[in-house]
């Protein structure tokens, strides 16, 4: 699916009205089409080449791809050097930042160096503690947490200025987004938690694995109540289990995971353990996609990047749209052909033009 | 104190009552404190605030208390340092994911707030970001110079 007003990588699209930045996976949100995120593994690499065969298993299949920041507290490629290779193919990225590694100083760097290098989504997280990592004995920064960056992040781009109140010369166009876990705990807590993050500037949201859709329902139900529905955009976390042995591994050891008893005895009876993993995900899809209130999905298959384009095809979830991805447009007709200079115009008009 | 803490929770309401009234006092001799000099005043006060709420809340002293909106639970003593708190990885038990002997501060928080007045709504407001000029610094000093200081009358602070 290629945009009317679209002049290819490293050209920025128009930002169109009501809309926070130039990015894709904005406007597909924004137009109500359902979307599709998934995260990929920065690898342990200096090599380009493998970030972008990372990419390239989800083309056509997603409309952006989380660039994680030393998720799990281990070490990998940072998120915005994974930012800035994805922008220069034509990629869209989301690029997580994480209060753990880096002050006020830093991060702020990052958001205006991100933009200015065409990521358009940035997704605000506090992050795991450095226990949980590769290196336990690092020392934890934590000078924000995932709220007060929203904040500030929303004041760079809409007041056009540092936290210090030091004034912006071009403002970050980003759509800002934050994590949200449907079944944390204390379970009553998280929807009004998510209240918070809206208030503190998320516009949309990702949420942790959800192997419990009544549960989803409960906090969505919830979040309704709280008045939240129109205000941001849900997309809910998925992720195929390998096993049940997988399974029952992750809610033992990863805190703030949830998975019902039912998903793993269902798992541990079928022959083909990892098939029914990727099965109990496209069922979950399938269900999602159905509730009122959420807007998309967010795939985040740990080792098994390989199976998304799978569940994604038999899951129905894209209804037939193509996202767009770099290689769509090879052979198609280039930018000079367009017959209609409008959309440079208004591209570079747009870095300036407040929300 | 691990226990301590839970008892200040526990006691959410009645903590609030009376720092309602020992701030009130506070912000009354303003012109007092201003009088001896706040710079002058800084480290003893200082020295009994830290003194006193670290037997209470195993206070870290980072001079710009939130106790009134957290629930008196203090949020400074979370790994993460959360000020918006709790992170999606609270344990089934309700302990912390980074030290697992501990309970969420922000469990607490949530349990403490429900007993107070202010404090149940006060602990939905976004937080912003800490100040770390503050640290080792009153917050009693400072909540009384900066309403001492404005229009008097005005009360707000969420504050022990």
């Amino acid at each position: 699916m290629r945009l009317a007003d679209d002049r290819g990588p490293g050209h920025a699209l128009p930002i169109l009205t009501g809309h926070a930045s130039s990015g894709r996976l904005e406007r597909v949100l924004r137009a109500g089409s359902f979307a599709i995120t998934a995260e990929l593994e920065p690898p342990d690499s200096a090599d380009p080449e493998e970030v972008y065969r990372r990419a390239r298993v989800f083309d056509g299949w997603v409309d952006a791809l989380n660039a994680t920041d030393g998720s799990g507290a281990n070490c990998h490629m940072s998120s915005l050097a994974v930012c800035a290779l994805l922008t220069r193919a034509g990629y869209s990225p989301v690029m997580q930042i994480s209060c753990r590694d880096r002050n006020r100083i830093a991060i702020q760097g990052d958001i205006l160096g991100g933009a200015a290098m065409g990521v358009c989504t940035m997704l605000c997280l506090t992050g795991d503690g450095v226990q949980a990592g590769d290196h336990p004995q690092a020392k934890p920064v934590f000078d924000l947490d995932c709220m007060s960056l929203l904040q500030i992040g929303r004041g760079m781009r809409d007041e056009h200025r540092f936290q210090s109140g030091r004034k912006l010369s071009a403002a970050p166009r980003v759509f800002f987004g934050a994590a949200a876990n449907p079944f944390g705990l204390p379970f009553e807590w998280h929807a009004e938690r998510l209240a918070r993050k809206v208030a503190a500037g998320a516009q949309f949201v990702q949420t942790q694995y959800c192997y419990d859709v009544p549960r989803l329902r409960e906090f969505l139900a919830r979040v309704e109540g709280l008045g939240l529905l129109g205000k941001v955009f849900i997309l809910v976390g998925l992720g195929p289990l390998r096993s049940a042995r997988a399974g029952e591994w992750l809610r033992r050891n990863v805190p703030g995971i949830h998975i019902p008893d039912a998903v793993l005895e269902r798992l541990a009876g079928a022959r083909d353990q990892a098939a029914e993993g990727r099965k109990v995900c496209i069922d979950i899809i399938q269900e999602v996609r159905e509730i009122q209130g959420v807007s998309g999905i967010h795939l985040m298959a740990y080792r098994q990047e390989d199976a998304v384009p799978e569940i994604i095809e038999r899951s129905g979830a894209l209804g037939g749209r193509v996202p767009w991805h770099p290689g769509l447009d090879r052979g198609a007709p280039t930018h000079e052909d367009s017959a209609d200079p409008a959309p440079a115009a208004a591209s570079s008009a747009a870095p300036s033009r407040p929300s | 104190m691990h226990a301590m803490r839970r008892w200040s929770v526990r006691h959410a309401r009645g903590l609030e009552v009376f720092y309602a009234r020992f701030e009130r006092v506070l912000v009354a001799l303003h012109p007092l404190w201003k009088a001896i000099g706040y710079e002058r005043l800084e480290r003893p006060v200082a020295a009994i605030e830290r003194v006193v709420k670290g037997l209470l809340f195993d206070c870290r002293m980072c001079g710009q208390c939130v106790l009134g909106a957290t629930g008196m639970s203090c949020p400074m003593n979370c790994p993460k340092h959360l000020r918006n708190g709790p992170c999606g990885g609270v344990r089934a038990d309700g302990h912390c994911e980074v030290q697992p002997e501990m309970r969420c501060v922000w469990v607490e928080a949530y349990a403490g707030s429900q007993r107070m007045v202010a404090g149940r709504d006060a602990i939905k407001v976004v937080q912003i970001a800490v100040d770390w000029r503050l640290e080792g610094r009153s917050s009693w000093l400072k909540v009384a110079r900066d309403q001492g200081g404005r229009a008097r009358g005005t009360r707000a602070g969420p504050a022990p």
